[in-house]
């Protein structure tokens, strides 16, 4: 069961075989066998959870049942949930009990979809790593000595243990593909504006794009369905006909033209994810792709524009943090200034801090022009560089990230080291990009690999359709972490 | 040793719309503490703005009223600063790319003392979007501090103008014409106490035709008087500090109403680092020239373009033209009587400025309360045309009808105690209500030639002395033969029928 695709789960549902509180049930009693050691989840509620799946379990048998209805997914915990604690991986937040939905979720109650529970993350998702969640860092189901990558840790190692059906991400500078090559799972962070940003906590707005992790591209495409769409609560949403990203799924693949940017396979990279990698190119190659070298002159220069304009975001989108109205306040404090100081030094880790300074600084009088201007126009070259790079290709394909998981607290100190674990991510969202992420194979350490697919804009369904195709020909994705195994 | 005082003015007007500038929560004044606070206002977790239409055709109705370059890409703003009535820590605003450019407003300062009226082109700098903050409230919480945000995230236009005023009387003067041009063209409803129209002045001083001296900024003016007072203080105290060989620092400063002076907010070392940069939330406002076109459409004609055309079409005198067109209402209403009255501009003007005004003043009503409509004053202004009744006369109708309008505003009662007659409940264009009054009241002029004849008969025969005294040359007794005849007549008589019958038969 635990192994089925959510296609299979929604027939077994609509069939009756099992009912969504059973199967709820199920998911419930394997996440408190194998959440412990892992520490996927920040938030499991069973009374809402099976609330859901009674009310899915109604609709099941009214006949109204979507291809979600019943089915048991989690929710990364930067979605505000009605009702549900929203900590964003913060002490600041650790109090936060959401009064609204994000679109993302109710878009996924609306056709019924049963959340088990908010998913570990990196604190306000800043990190690559998992490390800076104030709850506690999340293991890799792989290797516990590992990390599952973030921000969206929590929801690639509860989906590769299988504690959950699919899950949510974001995605601000790989934070959905680099957990899922880490972890050995599907991810894929839409176009910028496919899915509305509404309830979604503000890490950088114009990077911020929810996404959905799963077992396979079949998986994505289904949660996709669900989750993008035009909302007019958010002005960057895009006004645009909704479509079906399963629809090209069953394509062939002869005549896709890959491009392979040459700056993606030059220094850095780990020759166990090089091979994999170019083991795959050979896999689509037998498929009936072609394949040619493309290159992104400035794709070197999108870690350091990302750490120029994604902190000057998050200095602002953090600001609302005060103590006054929710969230941390200083038990103790003078003045307001006072008040302010201590709950935000309290409220938030080392590595938002560092961020807010960082972003605070370069929005500052006198270096505003020489970091953020300068970087916006680095990022419209890298923008272009894609837009170029298209012409040649339809889809770029590369490392997601320069290695296999890391050991917990390798980097942690090194946050240079650590930001270059996003090295060819970054670049996907500055230039607002669909990219995803699919398992590839293992590295020296038997640790996953990941295939990252860049899609030209609104070219989901194509880069779904080339995943899912190599994921007919392999079986990388159906692997299972030793530990995990246990199907009942 | 003469100085110049320089005033630049940073007007926020509250724009009209209903709801907020980024969400959908209410506007209204006066609702209890935080109950206009939605989650957008709140600022909570994930929440973001989504820009109101009607705010920007606001701004776009402004800058057309004042020639102002309507940009067709601006761009909102964040100014981030903490504070706890600024729930997101910044406030959405404009900033490079404001949404109107350059305009000017022409101003007419009133006489005053030696100095006589005259007219003065201001010019307006830029005109942008932003959103207000909530309030504070420091009273009534035992040494805590009370956030109410129903007023956070309001649409404010702050209209910010050239340093091109020379004193309080100018800058004034502005303020007045910005407040009844906001008013005129529907943004904001101009209400001082609740602050939907608020000034800040940059006040600095120099000696004539040099370099701009240094200035400081007082905060939050909400009335008239107040920004006059703290100009005036401001100003002086700016000489004096200059005069004893100080220099002036940059600085925010505060009026105290009280005490009549300025103090000390910050120094510009205090001053804030705003960290402005455009706001990722929202996309940059494109106005494409049909909708500026489309707004155009709505504007209504322009006080200064009535002016022109009440002095030049309706030979007004500018004094006439200029308090006819101190508020919309005004001038709507003198555009109706008149339309009914139309070629008697200059009574219909007389009647709006003197008569009506004077009651409005009375009774403490602004002219939007004006009880009666402008169709009754017109059928008042008819019977004075057609010698129905004299100017008195009408007078008297008038005040019976205001009374009355005003008592049926009262009790919602359309039957009128006697001696007052029924008046219409429409108050649309019905002679009977006014000819029912002037008849009631009998009111109704003597015009018949013979019976006025007949009086000045009586008169004459009744008085042969005045009379010989007035044939032998004492002119002024001509007005006793007339104060005879119209008591005889009981006031009725037509005036100038008699003057003309009186003048007839005295010299005959």
């Amino acid at each position: 069961m635990f192994n089925s695709s959510l296609r299979q789960l929604g027939a077994v549902l609509r069939a009756k075989k099992i009912s969504s509180v059973e199967l709820t049930q199920l998911y419930l009693d394997r996440i408190a066998r194998l959440n412990p050691a892992l520490n996927a989840y920040i938030t499991l509620d069973q009374e809402k959870s099976l609330a859901q799946a009674r009310a899915a379990d109604e609709r099941l048998a009214n006949g109204d049942a979507t291809d979600l209805t019943g089915i048991p997914i989690a929710q990364k915990d930067i979605f505000c949930a009605r009702g549900w604690l929203t900590t964003c991986g913060s002490k600041m937040l650790h109090n936060f009990v959401s009064p609204y939905d994000a679109h993302v979720i109710s878009q996924f109650n609306d056709a019924g979809a049963v959340n088990l529970g908010k998913t570990n993350m990196d604190e306000f998702a800043m990190g690559s790593s998992n490390e800076t969640s104030y709850y506690g860092a999340v293991k890799n189901p792989w290797d516990e000595s590992r990390v599952p990558g973030g921000s969206s840790g929590g929801t690639a190692a509860a989906v590769a243990a299988r504690l959950c059906a699919a899950a949510t991400g974001t995605d601000t500078g790989g934070s959905i593909r680099q957990p899922a090559a880490l972890c050995g799972i599907s991810g894929l962070k839409p176009t910028y504006g496919v899915v509305s940003r509404y309830g979604m906590i503000a890490f950088a707005s114009s990077l911020d794009q929810a996404g959905p992790m799963g077992r396979s591209a079949e998986d994505l495409a289904l949660l996709l369905n669900t989750m993008a769409g035009f909302d007019e609560r958010d002005s960057t949403s895009l006004q645009r006909d909704r479509e079906d990203y399963a629809r090209d799924l069953a394509q062939p693949l002869d005549g896709l033209r890959i491009g392979l940017p040459r700056e993606f396979f030059a220094e850095g990279l780990s020759s166990d994810v090089a091979q994999a990698v170019e083991a795959a190119i050979a896999e689509y190659k037998k498929l009936g792709a072609t394949v040619v070298e493309v290159s992104l002159p400035n794709s070197g220069l999108s870690v350091p524009v990302y750490y120029v304009l994604a902190p000057a975001e998050a200095s602002s989108n953090l600001s609302r943090f005060d103590g006054v109205r929710y969230g941390h306040r200083a038990p103790d404090y003078g003045d307001l200034a006072d008040m302010y100081e201590k709950s935000r030094a309290q409220g938030f880790g080392a590595e938002v801090k560092r961020r807010i300074m960082i972003g605070t600084y370069v929005l500052s009088h006198g270096y505003y022009d020489a970091y953020y201007l300068q970087a916006q126009k680095i990022r419209r070259l890298i923008a272009q560089d894609f837009t170029d790079a298209f012409r040649q290709c339809d889809v770029i394909m590369g490392p997601t990230s320069p290695s296999t998981a890391f050991k917990l607290g390798e980097k942690s100190d090194d946050p240079v080291q650590m930001y270059l674990s996003d090295i060819y991510t970054i670049a996907v969202n500055l230039a607002g990009l669909p990219g995803m992420s699919i398992p590839c194979g293992f590295g020296a350490d038997n640790m996953p690999v990941g295939l990252q697919i860049i899609g030209n804009y609104f070219g989901e369904a194509r880069m779904l359709n080339a995943a899912h195709q190599y994921q007919l020909a392999t079986d990388w994705h159906s692997r299972t972490p030793q530990g995990c195994k246990e199907t009942t | 040793m003469t100085w110049e005082i320089v005033i630049g003015l940073e007007v926020h007007a509250q724009l009209s719309t209903n709801s907020k500038i980024f969400c959908g929560a209410s506007t209204a004044f006066g609702a209890e503490p935080n109950t206009q606070a939605d989650a957008v206002s709140l600022a909570l977790p994930g929440v973001l703005p989504v820009l109101n239409r009607g705010a920007v055709e606001r701004a776009i109705k402004f800058g057309l009223a004042t020639g102002a370059h309507i940009a067709p890409r601006s761009v909102f703003a964040r100014k981030n600063y903490f504070y706890p009535d600024l729930p997101k820590g910044y406030q959405i605003s404009q900033f490079d790319l404001p949404v109107v450019g350059n305009g000017a407003l022409a101003i007419h300062v009133p006489a005053s003392g030696k100095q006589a009226a005259y007219e003065k082109t201001v010019r307006i700098t830029r005109a942008h979007l932003e959103e207000d903050a909530g309030k504070s409230l420091h009273e009534d919480f035992h040494g805590m501090t009370g956030i109410d945000l129903n007023r956070a995230g309001t649409p404010l236009l702050e209209i910010v103008s050239e340093p091109d005023m020379r004193s309080a009387a100018e800058a004034v003067a502005y303020a007045k014409t910005l407040h009844t041009l906001v008013r005129w063209i529907g943004i904001c409803d101009g209400n001082m106490q609740e602050g939907s129209f608020r000034c800040d002045a940059n006040v600095s001083v120099r000696h004539p035709g040099g370099e701009l001296g240094t200035r400081r900024e007082i905060k939050n003016l909400n009335s008239f008087r107040f920004l006059e007072q703290a100009i005036n203080y401001e100003a002086q105290w700016q000489i004096n500090t200059l005069e004893n060989g100080d220099a002036i620092h940059q600085a925010t400063v505060l009026f105290d109403p009280d005490s009549g002076e300025t103090r000390m907010m910050r120094s510009k070392e205090e001053a804030h680092d705003y960290r402005y940069f455009p706001d990722p939330d929202l996309l940059p406002l494109d106005i494409a020239p049909q909708w500026i076109e489309e707004v155009r459409a709505t504007l209504p004609e322009l006080p200064q373009a009535k002016q022109a055309r009440y002095v030049g079409e309706l030979s007004l005198s500018a004094y006439d033209a200029g308090m006819l067109t101190a508020s919309r209402e005004m001038a709507d209403f003198f555009e109706t009587v008149l339309a009914a009255v139309p070629k008697d501009a200059k009574l219909c003007a007389n009647w709006i400025i003197g008569e009506l005004n004077a009651q409005l003043n009375r009774d403490g009503l602004d002219m939007a309360q004006c009880p009666i409509t402008p169709q009754q004053l017109a059928d008042i202004l008819k019977r004075i045309t057609d010698s129905t009744i004299s100017n008195a006369g009408a007078k008297e109708v008038f005040r019976t009808m205001w009374d009355a309008m005003l008592k049926r505003g009262e009790f919602n009662s359309i039957i009128i105690s006697a001696p007052s007659p029924q008046i219409s409940a429409s108050g649309s264009s019905n002679l009977t209500d006014v000819d029912a009054i002037i008849e009631a009241r009998g009111l109704k002029q003597v015009s018949d030639s013979g019976a006025i004849e007949k009086i000045v008969d009586e008169i004459i025969s009744a008085n042969a002395d005045k009379v010989a005294e007035y044939r032998s040359g004492k002119d002024k007794l001509f007005g006793f033969f007339v104060g005879l005849a119209m008591k005889a007549s009981k006031g009725k008589a037509n005036p100038a029928q008699l003057n003309d019958i009186l003048k007839r038969k005295l010299n005959g």
